[in-house]
């Protein structure tokens, strides 16, 4: 009588199923973020080589347009696609014909013609990357569409916080600031739930979606299901693992939202005395860039509780995770 | 489809307990030996015949793991499961090192083993242990330690069973179906 255990390798890959872009997390299961987790471990381990180079992607192409400003994902999924061996290119919007008036659909269309592997897109408008994904079969990667999403963001913040704390699930995660406009926000309230955290958002009431009324929590039947909404930074932040800041941009003053960026630090400013409030082991986290002594003061950003220039880090790992799941199974015909 | 013993777990036992006397003899005069196990059985593999090694000569032998999967020269196939981070926290410069796998078939893993290694130094040379040779190699490969040589046909599959990864020890032999072929 033996007893046979079936070997693990056998598995099917949790991968396996349609997936194709990564436009946000609200399609994602919990085991495809575990599987992309498993794989930035793997690759956070070549960053730390002394040869940082691997052929796992010689010959593929990736293709970043950046119709927005961005130095650090930019930045992040270049030096990710290279570390895996592939072509990098990057288009920015402003040198490209963009300028000359061609639409977005030609622009990427053209990118395609040239055989590419990867698209890798930020735009200001929400929604621009399903429209391209919708007419391009190249898997694209949304690195930021307006205030939508920026999944790749989220996936890092919950790697970041899982590798340094232990499973999600159950942790109290505190977000800090400017809900309405921040893609980051958005991506994140959706992974951190799907994980299983207890999140806890806080902002100036002119600065809440629709629906985020604080003292409430969000209904179910929306990505946003079991937020928490509260009015007062103490309250969001008290006992929390993980205290997630928002950047506050300073257009928001312009435009009415804030009346001035020296009360909301007063307000909503994480500083010691409110950090001081979460868990003696919370983590401290920003999507960057930071202004500090706005949304966050210098001596927490830069802190024994910061785990802000980790993040950086685990972005690149995370981000060879994708590129590198997205071009296997784009190669494969997704079977 | 019925499996076929091929070895028994006192068989595996004995076979690592000799690929180990096998390894330090063949390297007696060299700088330490190191071991690296290549994923995932490998992995385990390479600490038994570190153990081994330890008990034969009373000193502790550099072991460590490797995954080979960002080498491979078929993606789609090498990324449906997890890359996992390799760790060879030695220097590997001017010594011989053996990698050690579970099955040896195409050579294709050992080739992208061996270029995988070539980015963390360069070894006075590289040697390969295998539990189970079962031929069909696709390239220029042979090992030099070899637990059974086992006649195969492409069809057939060959299972090390370990306990830390399977909950038993032993190597079996099975038919797999079309479109079932994995390669190990």
């Amino acid at each position: 009588m033996r007893r046979v255990a079936e070997p693990r390798e056998n598995q099917s890959a949790l991968w396996a199923g349609p997936r194709r872009d990564v436009l946000d997390l609200d399609d994602f299961t919990k085991a495809e973020i575990e599987e992309v987790m498993a794989n930035a471990d793997g690759m956070k381990e070549v960053l730390g080589r002394g040869v940082r180079k691997t052929p796992a992607l010689r010959g593929k192409t990736v293709v970043t347009v950046f119709f927005e400003a961005s130095t650090r994902t930019r930045v992040s999924f270049e030096q990710a696609g290279k570390i895996l061996g592939a072509d990098v290119i990057n288009v920015t919007a402003s040198a490209s014909s963009v300028t000359k008036g061609e639409s977005l659909l030609n622009t990427v269309r053209t990118l395609q013609a040239m055989q590419i592997d990867a698209l890798v897109m930020r735009h200001p408008h929400s929604g621009a990357p399903y429209f391209v994904a919708r007419h391009l079969d190249t898997p694209v990667i949304n690195a930021g569409d307006g205030t939508h999403a920026h999944p790749t963001q989220a996936l890092l913040d919950i790697y970041t916080i899982e590798r340094l704390r232990g499973k999600l699930a159950g942790k109290r995660v505190a977000i800090i600031g400017d809900i309405l406009y921040s893609r980051v926000a958005r991506s994140d309230m959706i992974g951190f739930r799907k994980m299983g955290a207890e999140v806890v958002v806080c902002g100036p009431p002119t600065l809440l979606p629709p629906g985020f009324v604080p003292g409430s929590s969000i209904p179910e039947g929306t990505p946003y299901e079991g937020v928490r909404v509260v009015g007062r930074v103490e309250e969001a932040v008290d006992g929390a693992d993980v205290v997630m800041v928002l950047r506050i941009q300073r257009e928001r003053q312009d435009a009415g939202h804030l009346p001035s960026l020296r009360e909301y630090s007063r307000e909503y400013g994480i500083n010691s005395a409110t950090l001081g409030l979460a868990r003696p082991d919370a983590l401290l986290m920003h999507p960057g860039p930071m202004n500090e002594g706005v949304e966050i003061s210098s001596d927490v950003a830069h802190g024994s509780q910061s785990v802000i220039e980790e993040q950086v880090a685990n972005g690149v790992a995370v981000r060879m995770a994708l590129l590198y799941m997205l071009c296997a199974r784009a190669r494969n015909g997704g079977s | 489809m019925p499996e076929i013993e091929i070895m028994t777990a006192d068989q595996l036992r004995r076979a690592l307990n000799r690929i180990a006397h096998e390894i330090l003899e063949r390297n007696a005069g060299d700088r330490a030996v190191a071991l690296v196990g290549i994923q995932t059985r490998g992995v385990y593999l390479a600490r038994r015949i570190a153990e081994a090694v330890t008990e034969f000569e009373k000193r502790p032998v550099d072991v460590g793991s490797l995954d080979p999967r960002l080498y491979r020269d078929d993606l789609d196939q090498a990324a449906r499961h997890p890359v996992k981070p390799t760790e060879i926290k030695f220097d590997i410069n001017d010594r011989p090192v053996v990698l050690i796998d579970d099955v040896l078939y195409t050579g294709r893993t050992i080739r992208a083993a061996m270029d995988a290694l070539n980015d963390f130094g360069r070894p006075s040379s590289i040697q390969l242990a295998v539990v189970v040779d079962r031929g069909h190699r696709e390239l220029p490969i042979r090992p030099d330690y070899v637990g059974k040589n086992v006649p195969t046909a492409r069809d057939e599959r060959v299972r090390v069973r370990l306990r830390e990864v399977d909950g038993e020890d032993g190597v079996v032999l099975s038919k797999v179906g079309e479109g079932d072929a994995t390669r190990s």
